[in-house]
């Protein structure tokens, strides 16, 4: 091809070649546009300050927190001895003895005036739980001293204490003697002397794991995401995160607690009643709903309100825009103020939020899903009122005159010239907002709507509880992947087909791209 | 069935009488399912409804006449108040409570020059919805050609790209918003971060829809003419999925307004907690000013994209997927 050729072609087809300058630089205007506006937003939002101070360590500990749950033993140093502490509602249940964290114990002597007290407390603190279960004292805790009765008498004890203690961490340890801390993470290890209540001081120079923020002060210690510890000038607490969900079907408080399956399963089959009210069935069902960590029972109730908030909702709204849609329609109801001022209804309905909604029925409701049932069904009473109104201005006329060709009353007309026309489109729109619906109405719930989006939003707000966090999306996950799946098969069951995006067969439904809810 | 008892049907054949029974029989089971069908929604709507009542804090009945206390009290002092609290101008009855602090939230710009309060809480809301609407899409305008399965060969690559779509929409953005507010501090930030990523999966996925639905025949001649991967997704299927593109882009826009305003009621900021805050305290005045606002702004918003997409895609229809 020549330039001549070229140029022949540039003057036939001027419009493509010689096009107007803002059609021509309307990509990177568009870009640049973009780009400009993301930094506005960097600046409105005040984005990199806010980047900048966010806490990145702690979401990794949350998103740990997940899937797995730590355990804090808490060693003490006394004066020759060390006490051995769990957090109040350790997950391993009142009497906590596990074989991480190992003990060397010995017979000491010490003055009964000054150290008694000290243990006395610690030994009451550890073991909690005794009010229930008074378990026998431990090893792991100076025995309850004989003289604690008489605690001011000056005279010397002898008693089992530990002297000693190790708490391993996979492949890293903590080494705690009263003066002495050495951890060691793989290969490497650090010895600490420890001055009681004064200072902490490494004998060798830090590893990057170990932090310690100015001489003297705690030691940071990290072990990955096996744990982490401080050691402090008076105690050394040590995180081990274990893997998994704690106490996921029965908490420390059931006697199901800490048996395997095969002995719970034994003992409801056909152990000895535990609780002579009522078989062992009842009490590990009764346990189960009712597990003080997990609260299955509230969740799953809270799960159920959201998917009927869900469904009420949307059968609702379908059932009252149906007779709406006809009037709305110009088509059927050839009455202009009639169909305007259904429109507009609609419109309203629409556009006034869910959220508004959903705070007002709240309000007159009170918080639980009749307040978030009425807001879904105000909301999508709208949406679906249009959807269907513009279904049925788009049906073909020929049906409904053959229908009153024969003579039909216009009731008649309606049922067998228009309904079959439209019903597929209805029920499928019907079916996509239950989905969507199924998904905004745990949003809605966290509002004060009811159901498990509020309690999501309370676990949420603790900054402790994760794992319930990720146990309720794992169940709000299952749910909408059933109810997707239910809803397809009930749209193919229903209609025949179900329009995917390979479907190039011509549509029915309006020709307008997706109306909004069902890219929800 | 009536117009059939009117008509007299003429003597049938054997073969034609059994066709006839066959036709009765089948619209007889079809009524039976029907039938079924509609009595279980009867079972299972009631059903839901006593329980919906059951635990719900107030009674259905018990309160009824109680929503309409609410819009009664709903009435502000004066007609006009509601005006004052929109545009931040003093009010007359202004107590020195937070109910009539109509001038305690202006935004200044310069000396004498302000944006009314819930005027500058719209923004930015809209802000968040624009800003996260402009990252998810670019995301998954991204993602979208790995997925689909004319462009891409791969079937990891494509099975990996489609799962991870599905994932982050299909999980709840409530989750990712107070995931973010425990990290971040309270701020319009979690909101952006929730509702964009929700946006990357649900517009990966009606992108890469899109996508497997374009003509390959440019693509054909780029191949042809041996244009490498990123210049025949640039200059065969971009150009012609474009405006389906921004249709969804546009669309995506009008539910993140929403999206942003119920993050907003629960902590992201924006004009979504000063309505939460209005309504729990029972601010009249304030309340209708911001439903109001509210009210102007999504349907100033839903009727610009509509307008903007007709013009994009004008009344042209794509086979679209299976919605979601």
């Amino acid at each position: 091809m020549n330039a001549d050729a070229i140029n022949d072609i540039a003057a036939r087809h001027p419009e493509a070649f010689r096009r107007p300058l803002w059609k021509r630089y309307a990509a990177p205007f568009g870009v640049l546009l973009c780009i400009l506006y993301t930094f506005y937003c960097w600046w409105f939002f005040s984005i990199g300050i806010v980047l900048e101070k966010a806490n990145w360590n702690l979401a990794g500990a949350y998103l740990a927190d997940w899937v797995s749950y730590e355990i804090r033993p808490d060693i003490e140093f006394k004066d020759d001895y060390l006490t051995i502490d769990y957090s109040r509602f350790s997950k391993l249940g009142s009497n906590p003895n596990p074989d991480w964290v190992i003990k060397q114990i010995a017979v000491i002597e010490r003055r009964g005036g000054d150290a008694a007290p000290a243990p006395a407390m610690a030994t009451d603190k550890s073991s909690q739980g005794s009010f229930m279960a008074p378990g026998a004292p431990t090893a792991e805790n100076p025995a309850p001293s004989p003289d604690k009765s008489v605690p001011a008498a000056p005279k010397t004890v002898r008693e089992k204490a530990v002297v000693a203690a190790t708490v391993v961490l996979g492949s890293g340890q903590i080494a705690i003697t009263p003066d002495l801390v050495t951890v060691t993470r793989g290969a490497e290890s650090v010895i600490f002397d420890i001055a009681k209540d004064r200072s902490v001081t490494p004998r060798t120079p830090l590893p990057d794991w170990i932090e310690q923020r100015k001489p003297g002060s705690t030691a940071y210690v990290s072990f990955g995401f096996l744990g982490r510890a401080e050691v402090q000038n008076d105690e050394v607490i040590a995180w081990r995160r274990f893997f998994g969900w704690a106490n996921f079907v029965f908490d420390t408080n059931s006697p199901f607690w800490g048996k395997s399956f095969g002995e719970v399963a034994s003992l409801i089959v056909s152990g000895e009643r535990i609780d002579a009210s009522r078989s062992n069935a009842a009490l590990a069902w009764d346990n189960i709903l009712y597990n003080a960590e997990w609260q299955h029972g509230d969740v799953w109730l809270k799960l159920l309100q959201t998917i009927v908030m869900a469904f009420v909702g949307t059968v609702l709204a379908s059932i009252v825009a149906f007779p709406l849609a006809f009037l709305a329609a110009r088509n059927i109801t050839p009455s202009w103020m009639a169909n305007q001022a259904t429109k507009r209804f609609f419109d309203f309905l629409r556009s006034v939020d869910m959220l508004i909604w959903a705070l007002f029925f709240t309000r007159g409701f009170g918080p639980g899903p009749l307040a978030g049932m009425s807001a879904i069904f105000f909301t999508d009473t709208g949406t679906l009122g249009k959807l269907y109104s513009e279904a049925l201005e788009n049906i073909d006329d020929k049906q409904r005159e053959g229908i009153r060709s024969v003579g039909a009353t216009p009731a008649m007309v309606q049922r067998y010239g228009v309904l079959p026309q439209v019903l597929p489109v209805f029920l499928s729109q019907s079916l996509y907002f239950w989905e969507s619906n199924t998904r905004s109405a745990t949003i809605i719930g966290a509002v004060g709507a009811g159901g498990i989006g509020l309690k999501l939003w309370e676990a949420m707000r603790t900054n402790t509880n994760w794992a319930n966090v990720f146990y309720m999306v794992l169940l709000i996950l299952l749910v909408v992947f059933i109810f997707d799946n239910l809803s397809n098969y009930l749209r193919r069951k229903l209609m025949g087909t179900v329009g995917n995006g390979n479907d190039k067969r011509p549509q029915r439904t309006p020709t307008r791209p997706l109306p909004a809810a069902q890219i929800a | 069935m009536s117009a059939t008892d009117v008509y007299r049907a003429p003597a049938l054949s054997t073969e034609g009488a059994l066709v006839e029974q066959h036709w009765r029989d089948l619209a007889a089971r079809r009524r039976l399912y029907t039938i079924a069908g509609l009595v279980f929604l009867l079972l299972a709507l009631s059903g839901s409804l006593w329980f919906a009542n059951e635990t719900n804090a107030g009674k259905f009945f018990d309160r009824l006449p109680h929503i309409a206390d609410f819009f009664v009290e709903l009435k502000p002092r004066d007609w006009f108040d509601p005006v004052r609290a929109l545009f931040d101008l003093p009010s007359p009855y202004d107590d020195g409570s937070l109910k009539f602090d109509y001038p305690e939230g202006r935004v200044y710009l310069a000396q004498g020059i302000y944006i009314p309060e819930y005027f500058y809480r719209m923004i930015e809301t809209l802000n968040i919805a624009l800003f996260s609407t402009l990252v998810g899409s670019t995301f998954g305008f991204l993602l979208c050609f790995l997925a689909a399965s004319n462009i891409t060969a791969s079937r990891w690559l494509r099975f990996t790209t489609r799962r991870f779509l599905e994932i982050v929409r299909a999980f709840p953005e409530i989750v990712i918003a107070g995931f973010f507010l425990a990290i971040f501090s309270l701020g319009p930030i979690p909101a952006i971060l929730a509702v964009s990523i929700h946006t990357v999966g649900a517009l990966g996925k009606m992108f890469f829809e899109v996508v497997e639905n374009a003509d390959m025949k440019p693509d054909e001649g780029l191949r042809a003419v041996g244009a490498n991967w990123v210049e025949r997704v640039w200059f065969g299927i971009v150009p012609q999925v474009l405006p389906n593109f921004m249709s969804y882009f546009l669309l995506r826009f009008e539910i993140n307004v929403r999206a942003s305003t119920i993050l907003g009621a629960v902590g992201a900021g924006g004009i979504g907690e000063s309505l939460r805050l209005s309504i729990s305290r029972g601010h009249e005045a304030k309340t209708i000013a911001i439903v109001f606002l509210l009210f102007c702004t999504i349907v100033a918003v839903d009727q610009f994209s509509a307008w903007l997409r007709q013009r994009l895609v004008g009344r042209q229809a794509f086979a679209y997927g299976r919605g979601e």
